[in-house]
C-alpha cells in the first residue's frame, strides 16, 4: 500500500442485515479476515474467548459482538460500525442485529448507507426477516442491495437451491422500490465467493462479494442537481481583519453551487447572490455534496441556523402540513395528537400528529388500515403539522432534505424517524 | 463532471460538520486534548470548521502527572499557535486532595483515576459538550459509539440505551447536569488519521517517530523507564530504538521497537502492522471488557 494510492480511495458505507443465526458476524468477521484488517491481537483475544466459551472454532462473530452482554448472549444488541480497507476502497459496516425487535437498529444502520447487504440462509430460504430487510433497504432508499445466498456447503452448493432462492425474492422485491440488485452464492464458513471465487460453485459466472463492493458505480448517488445548503452556523470572528465578515457554514445536502449563482434563503424568500464559497484551505468555485463550506453573500440579509439557501430557480417545498412514512423506536407508542420535538436538516421546531393514516406489516407488506397505533419497531404512514414551516424535499429525492426525527419532549429521547412523501 | 470527494476529504467533511453541531446546539462545549495524535487532528478539524473565526471552545487536558514531556511541550506549543485557551484537570491534585488513592503494585497506573479528575473538571466548568478523538476502529466497546454520546449526571454511558442517531441528524437535548461526549472522527481508522496528518502536514509531539529511550520489558510490553514507573528489582532498564503508537499515561503507553523517523515511514509501518495500535496499551488489557468497564464509568 503506497502513500499516494491510499490517499485517493473512494469510501462506502454498508449495512448488513441478517436473521439470527444466518452467518450475518460470521461473513463480516470473514471480510475483515480476508481483507487483513483483523489484528494479532483481536485475533488472539478472540481465540481465548472461544476456547473459554468451549466453541468448536474460532467464533469470528465475538470480533463484532463488542458488548459485554452480546458476547455472553451470543446477539448483537446494538449497530456496530466495522471498518477495513482495500486498496480500492475504504469500507464503513453498520452492522446491525436482525431480530425483529431491533427494527430500529437497522433502519439507523440504513439511514446512511449506500449499500445494503442481505443474507439468507440457503436452507430456509426467503423467511419473514428476509421481506422486512428488503422493505427496510427500500424504504430508506439504499441505492445498492446485494443478497447473499449464505450456507451454500449446507445445500450442497446446488444451483437449483441459488436459483430458487433468487426467483423467491424476485417475485416480492418487485414491489418495493430497489433499483440495483445482486445475488451471490457463498459460503461465509468455507469462503467461498465471498473474497476469492468458489471452486465448488463452477457454473456461478458473477463477481464475489468483495470484488463488487470494491467496484459498484456509487459516484452518481448523491443528487447533484437540486441545490441544497441548510445553514448550519453563522460564522462571525470579531477581529479587525475579518470584520464584516459574515459566513454561512453548513455541509453541502444537494447539487452544485457555483460562485455567482441567484440564491433564495427559505424560509424567508430573500434573495442574492453567492459570493464566496470559503475553506479554510482557500476559497472556492463550486461546491457539491458532501462538502462543508461558508458562504458568504452579496447582500447584508437575516439569514440564521435552520434556514436553507437554495438556487433561486430550484426551490424546496416550504410547508407546515408534512406527511411521511415514520419508524418508530420507544417502547411509549407514537401518541396520536402528540406534540413532539422534530429535527430536521439544521432546523428545530414543533410538531403535532395529526393522523395516522396506516401501519405496515413490514413482514407480508400490507397496510393495516385499520390498526393505528404504532409502537416500538412499528413502520406507519402520518400526517403531521408542525409550528413553522420546513423547508423538504421528497425523501426519495434527498436523503438528507428529506429526513426528520422525532425527539419527546419530556425525555429527550430520539423517538422516531420520519422519511417525508 | 467527477463531483466526489476522496475518503479522507469524506471524513473531514464530517468531522467539520460534527464539530459545528457541537458550536450550535451546546452552551459550553470543550475538546479534550491529551496531545495525542487523534486529539492533534480533532484541534485541526476545529479549526478548520470555524475559520476565519477563532476557536469556540477551550482545550481541556486532564493531567495525570506522568506525562512524556515532549507531548507537554507539543501541547503549549499547539495551544499558543491556534490561539486556544487552555485548561489542565490535574490527577496529582486530586490525590492530594484525596478524591482518589492512587493505586500500589508494580502495574500502578493513574489511568483510571483520570475518570474522577475528569467528571470533576467537567462539573467545574459546567461543559455540556466534551469532544473527544476516539474512534469506533480502536476497541470493540468503541464500535458501539454514537457522535453524539449522552452521559447521565453522573458522567456515565448506557451502552444498551443509546439514543439511536440517523443520517446526520444529532439530537444533543439533555436534561439538568447531564452531559454529551463527541467524538468527530468516529468514523476514521488509525490509518485515516496518520494519511490525513500526512496530507495536512500537521506537527506531532516527538514521540511518535523513531528515538533511543531506556526501556523497562514487561509482559510483551516495552514500557519507557521513568520515575513514574514501579520497576520490579529483576527489571533493567535498556537502551532500545523504539517510537510510540499512541500517547497516554508513561506507565502504560507501550513503545513499538522502529525505525521510522517520518510520516510516510509510519504509515509504511502501519499499514504492514499485525497488532492494533492499543495492542501497545496495558490499561485496556486488564480484561475483556476493560474499555466497556471504563467507559460506563465516565473514561473518555
Amino acid at each position: 500500500m503506497t502513500t499516494n494510492g491510499y490517499l485517493d480511495m473512494e469510501l462506502l458505507r454498508f449495512t448488513t442485515a441478517g436473521s439470527v443465526d444466518d452467518g450475518k458476524s460470521t461473513l463480516i468477521g470473514r471480510l475483515l479476515y480476508d481483507s487483513k484488517s483483523i489484528f494479532e491481537d483481536q485475533l488472539e483475544a478472540i481465540k481465548l474467548s472461544s476456547e473459554r466459551r468451549g466453541d468448536e472454532h474460532v467464533n469470528l462473530a465475538l470480533l463484532t459482538d463488542g458488548l459485554k452482554a452480546e458476547r455472553e448472549q451470543g446477539i448483537t444488541i446494538d449497530v456496530a460500525y466495522r471498518y477495513f480497507a482495500t486498496p480500492k476502497r475504504k469500507f464503513i459496516i453498520a452492522d446491525t442485529p436482525g431480530h425483529i425487535q431491533y427494527t430500529r437498529n437497522m433502519v439507523t444502520g440504513a439511514s446512511t448507507a449506500q449499500l445494503a447487504l442481505i443474507l439468507v440462509d440457503a436452507r430456509n430460504g426467503v423467511v419473514e426477516q428476509t421481506i422486512r430487510h428488503s422493505f427496510i433497504a427500500s424504504l430508506l432508499r439504499i441505492p445498492h442491495v446485494v443478497i447473499c445466498i449464505n450456507k451454500m456447503d449446507l445445500v450442497e452448493y446446488k444451483e437449483e437451491v441459488f436459483e430458487k432462492i433468487k426467483e423467491d425474492i424476485k417475485a416480492f422485491i418487485a414491489k418495493l422500490d430497489l433499483k440495483d440488485i445482486h445475488f451471490i452464492p457463498i459460503s461465509a464458513l468455507n469462503g467461498d465467493n465471498v473474497v476469492t471465487r468458489s471452486k465448488n460453485m463452477e457454473w456461478y459466472n458473477g463477481p464475489t462479494l468483495m470484488y463488487l463492493l470494491e467496484n459498484i458505480h456509487i459516484a452518481s448517488d448523491e443528487n447533484h442537481i437540486d441545490c441544497r445548503f441548510p445553514v448550519q452556523y453563522v460564522i462571525r470572528p470579531i477581529s479587525t481583519e475579518y470584520h464584516d465578515y459574515r459566513g454561512y457554514a453548513g455541509r453541502i445536502a444537494g447539487g452544485v453551487f457555483n460562485v455567482g449563482n441567484n440564491v433564495t434563503v427559505l424560509p424567508s424568500g430573500l434573495t442574492s447572490k453567492i459570493k464566496s464559497i470559503d475553506t479554510y484551505d482557500g476559497a472556492l468555485s463550486e461546491g457539491f455534496p458532501p462538502m462543508s463550506v461558508t458562504l458568504t453573500l452579496e447582500d447584508d440579509i437575516d439569514i440564521s441556523r435552520g434556514d436553507m439557501i437554495v438556487r433561486s430557480q430550484n426551490m424546496t417545498e416550504v410547508s407546515q402540513d408534512i406527511d411521511m412514512m415514520i419508524c418508530w423506536f420507544n417502547e411509549r407508542p407514537l401518541q396520536p395528537n402528540g406534540k413532539y420535538i422534530i429535527r430536521h436538516t439544521t432546523n428545530e421546531v414543533r410538531g403535532v400528529v395529526k393522523e395516522i393514516v396506516y401501519k405496515m406489516n413490514i413482514s407480508t407488506m400490507h397496510r393495516l388500515e385499520n390498526d393505528k397505533k404504532i409502537g416500538m419497531n412499528d413502520i406507519g404512514r402520518i400526517k403531521i403539522r408542525t409550528t413553522k414551516p420546513l423547508c423538504f424535499d421528497n425523501y426519495a429525492k434527498n436523503r438528507i432534505t428529506g429526513s426528520l426525527i422525532f425527539v419527546d419532549e419530556a425525555t429527550n429521547e430520539t423517538v422516531g424517524a420520519g422519511m417525508i412523501h | 463532471m467527477n463531483y466526489h470527494l476522496n475518503h479522507l476529504k469524506e471524513l473531514e467533511s464530517e468531522a467539520i460538520y460534527v464539530l459545528r453541531e457541537v458550536a450550535a446546539q451546546f452552551e459550553r462545549p470543550a475538546i479534550l486534548f491529551s496531545g495525542g495524535k487523534d486529539s492533534i487532528v480533532v484541534a485541526h478539524l476545529a479549526r478548520k470548521a470555524f475559520y476565519p473565526a477563532k476557536l469556540p471552545f477551550p482545550l481541556v487536558h486532564i493531567d495525570t502527572g506522568h506525562n512524556f514531556i515532549e507531548a507537554i511541550e507539543y501541547r503549549d506549543w499547539l495551544v499558543k499557535e491556534i490561539g486556544a485557551k487552555l485548561i489542565v484537570g490535574s490527577v496529582q491534585q486530586s490525590i492530594d486532595e484525596g478524591r482518589v488513592v492512587e493505586e500500589k503494585g508494580f502495574n500502578a497506573s493513574r489511568n483510571a483515576l483520570q475518570t474522577v479528575t475528569l467528571l470533576d473538571t467537567i462539573e467545574k466548568h459546567k461543559f455540556d459538550a466534551c469532544i473527544g478523538g476516539a474512534r469506533r476502529d480502536e476497541e470493540k466497546a468503541r464500535a458501539k459509539e454514537r457522535f453524539f454520546s449522552h452521559r447521565d449526571e453522573f458522567g456515565q454511558w448506557d451502552p444498551k440505551g443509546q439514543r439511536p442517531e440517523l443520517w446526520n441528524i444529532f439530537n444533543g437535548k439533555k436534561g439538568m447536569g447531564e452531559n454529551f461526549r463527541v467524538f468527530p472522527l468516529s468514523n476514521w481508522t488509525e490509518m485515516d488519521v496518520w494519511q490525513y496528518i500526512y496530507s495536512e502536514k500537521l506537527k506531532l509531539p516527538t514521540i511518535y517517530f523513531t528515538h533511543k529511550r531506556q526501556i523497562i520489558e514487561r509482559d510483551g510490553q516495552l514500557l519507557a523507564y521513568s520515575d513514574y514507573l514501579i520497576t520490579k528489582p529483576t527489571e533493567k532498564p535498556k537502551e532500545m530504538q523504539i517510537r510510540f503508537r499512541t500517547v497516554g499515561d508513561m506507565t502504560c503507553t507501550g513503545a513499538v521497537i522502529s525505525n521510522a523517523s517520518t510520516l510516510e515511514e509510519i504509515i509504511e509501518e502501519v499499514a504492514s502492522s499485525r497488532t492494533t495500535e492499543r495492542g501497545t496499551r496495558t490499561d485496556d488489557k486488564r480484561s475483556e471488557t476493560a474499555m466497556e468497564d471504563r467507559k460506563k464509568a465516565g473514561y473518555f
